[in-house]
């Protein structure tokens, strides 16, 4: 695996590849975050952007280890191939893992759960996330998100505040100049940061491929047990109660994205590569989330609404 | 593949995001559930086609004043380069939006209806690229099908600008006739501007020349981070993280350290799990010293025949952002390259009016997206260099002391 001059070729003699001068980026946000925080946290899911975060920090701080520990928030309705990528991985590197469980936030009557057999917890997540912030007393969190992703996300800083209540002001945000990020703060407020603002799905995948990065075996094509729902592939299993006309058929399928197993769709794909992924992400017609991803399919700016309460 | 970014300004109704619509949906970055629902949002609303400024305008606030408030992001890929849009608004009173946008920006767009031709928003639009020195300016005359696509109406506004223009500090000056709405000259050249032989939008976006456009010549580096493994596999590694700022390292290379001012030599260059033949800007590396020397975050590497300025006394063009008011005596903290400062305004020697370029040297004070030179004192000696030869040494930002909200962005003068 080549690990040192990646992507396309074109670019002369000084002239950085368009994949190399994000990563460099990326790296230049993580350091930054490492150098002027105290108690910094990297959210890691397992997915494929929380991976590739997780690398490029590994490459920000290497020979040394990562100086920040990493939290899952765990809706209790996760892949369990994901879990055991998400155990295996952080012990690895090293890391220390922070677990912060939305069932314990049910459990304890901080939040309560849409009734109904299909209720998703991916709202819920938001309440178990600030409970953490606080209790860890972390004052910066390193989240994956793309501004390719979503209309609200593209409106989104690379260091982004929230208030003692945790909430986004997306109308009155800090101007972010140059590479000159502000990350002051008072106690009891944080920022979030995303070192990946300018990845889209197709860079993650292109980088998957050029690094050689592992994810979990569901981002690949297998065989599954799904049926049709809103005109997404959802995954049968203990979490999921299916209508009286929704029929279970196996097929050969791969995600996109990686969340609650109850929001989260899988699409038809023979992939089993990366290199053969980046080829069906470039030839896709269908955003990543609105093909996906049933949580953003809400309203025009569900996102937005949620992102407003201290979301991801 | 390269990767350009480029911002966009315009006025509210001037088509800025129809174009990006355009320039997106052309070359096929819209997806179709996307389009779908920017489909259904119009049909709803009543459009009488299909809005497509509503790809771009992401809050709730956006889509139903129809205007743009904050800078959007956005990406899209041809097969000769990969783009970042920073979508900005247009209005004065997002001044700082534009400035925003523009500080990252490769290329300025500035957009002009063909019907109403230059107005202070161009002129402000264009001096605020060249005050960001953004290192081309492209001027696209949209809407021509309003105006017959004809070629008097280009040429007059093209002479007009060129006039103003050549009061500004632009290095690279580029005009093309659109029409975003009809999709003239957006991706293909249009039939209907025989006229025109220039290259289409897209083109130009694809091969505008940008290598040159780094500063490869005065070597910095601003130390991020320290890396102290402490573990037994490295346990006297010690190296020194950061983004090459300008110049070329190479191991080997006689280097100083400032602000100690000693000197040694770049034993090594790492990357990830491999060294480095040489490092350039915008490359984040870790490099290592033949010599034990106390390095820490906000000291800077630079060659010793090749030093930056050092001083604390700093003379700036300062673009304002904030809700109250700067002026001499007021106190601030500023970040430059990797280190925070206590800065104080020392003299405001004058406030540019951003439509006119008149110097108004009896201010005292600026306000909210007002830009004017200012004289500031800070606590330690910074590095720097002229925002003029190097747009990283060269820039800083101030944040209210009391609210740590970003309040001004800076743009160092010096003896170049």
């Amino acid at each position: 695996m080549d690990r040192g001059s990646g992507g396309a070729p074109g670019p002369g003699r000084y002239q950085l590849t368009q994949l190399r001068s994000i990563e460099s980026q990326s790296v230049h946000i993580i350091r930054e975050v490492a150098a002027e925080f105290e108690r910094p946290v990297l959210l890691f899911s397992g997915g494929k952007d929380s991976v590739v975060m997780l690398h490029l920090a590994r490459r920000a701080f290497w020979p040394g280890r990562i100086p920040f520990p990493v939290m899952h928030v765990d809706t209790g309705h996760n892949f369990p191939e994901v879990l055991e990528f998400r155990d295996r991985t952080v012990a690895e590197m090293g890391a220390s893992l922070v677990v912060a469980s939305v069932q314990d936030s049910i459990d304890a009557g901080r939040v309560t759960e849409d009734p109904g057999p299909n209720a998703s917890r991916n709202r819920l997540q938001t309440r178990t996330l600030l409970d953490a912030i606080a209790e860890h007393k972390f004052d910066a969190v390193f989240g994956g998100a793309r501004r390719d992703e979503e209309k609200a996300r593209a409106k989104e800083r690379v260091f982004s505040f929230r208030d003692e209540f945790g909430q986004w002001d997306p109308k009155n945000q800090r101007p972010e100049l140059w590479s000159l990020y502000n990350g002051r703060h008072r106690a009891g407020e944080h920022i979030r940061v995303f070192p990946l603002s300018d990845w889209t799905e197709l860079d993650i995948w292109a980088y998957v491929a050029d690094q050689g990065i592992e994810l979990p075996s569901i981002y690949y094509a297998h065989r599954r047990e799904v049926f049709r729902r809103d005109g997404m592939l959802l995954a049968t299993g203990p979490y999921v109660a299916l209508g009286e006309d929704e029929d279970v058929f196996e097929t050969t399928v791969r995600y996109r994205t990686v969340g609650d197993m109850t929001c989260t769709g899988a699409v038809e794909s023979t992939a089993t590569s990366a290199e053969a992924i980046v080829a069906e992400v470039a030839a896709s017609r269908l955003t990543e989330r609105g093909a996906t991803r049933a949580d953003d399919r809400t309203s025009e700016a569900a996102m937005e609404d949620r992102k407003r309460e201290g979301y991801f | 593949m390269e990767l350009l970014r480029f911002a966009t300004a315009g006025s509210v109704d001037d088509g800025k995001s129809t174009l990006i619509g355009r320039l997106l949906f052309d070359s096929k970055s819209i997806f179709e559930d996307q389009l779908e629902s920017v489909e259904r949002v119009s049909r709803q609303r009543g459009d009488e086609y299909t809005d497509l400024a509503l790809l771009t305008d992401g809050l709730r606030a956006e889509r139903e004043q129809g205007i743009t408030i904050d800078v959007a992001y956005r990406y899209f890929a041809t097969p000769a380069r990969k783009f970042i849009i920073a979508d900005t608004p247009g209005h004065v009173q997002y001044t700082r939006n534009m400035v925003t946008g523009n500080s990252t920006a490769d290329l300025t767009l500035v957009l002009v209806d063909a019907r109403k031709g230059i107005v202070e928003q161009t002129r402000r639009h264009a001096f605020l690229a060249s005050l960001l020195r953004v290192p081309h300016l492209l001027l696209c005359v949209n809407k021509m099908d309003l105006v017959d696509y004809d070629r008097e109406v280009f040429d007059a506004i093209r002479e007009e600008f060129a006039d103003f223009a050549s009061r500004l500090e632009l290095s690279d000056l580029s005009f093309i006739p659109i029409s975003a709405l009809c999709g003239d000259n957006v991706v293909q050249r249009s039939a209907n501007m025989p006229w025109y032989e220039g290259a289409s939008l897209l083109h130009h976006l694809e091969q505008v020349y940008i290598s040159s456009d780094r500063n490869l010549i005065d070597p910095r580096l601003p130390v991020q981070w320290v890396v102290r493994p402490k573990a037994n596999r490295h346990h006297d590694y010690r190296g020194y993280a950061g983004r090459v700022a300008g110049g070329v390292f190479r191991p080997g290379d006689e280097v100083m350290v400032l602000p100690s001012g000693l000197t040694t030599t770049v034993s090594a260059i790492d990357s990830y799990e491999e060294e480095l033949e040489e490092a350039y800007p915008p490359m984040s590396v870790t490099v290592r010293l033949a010599d034990d020397v106390d390095i820490s975050r906000g000291d800077l590497i630079c060659r010793p025949m090749n030093q930056p300025t050092v001083g604390q006394d700093l003379d700036a063009m300062v673009a304002w952002m904030g809700e109250r008011t700067i002026q001499p005596g007021d106190f601030f903290q500023l970040k430059h390259t990797t280190r925070w400062v206590r800065a104080v305004v020392r003299d405001l020697h004058y406030r540019l009016d951003v439509n006119t370029l008149h110097r108004d040297e009896s201010a005292s004070r600026l306000g909210l997206n007002d830009v004017g030179r200012i004289t500031f004192r800070v606590t330690q000696p910074l590095f720097y260099d002229s925002y003029r030869r190097n747009r990283t040494t060269g820039s800083f930002i101030l944040a209210d002391e009391a609210t740590n909200v970003t309040v001004g962005a800076g743009m160092l003068l010096g003896p170049d």
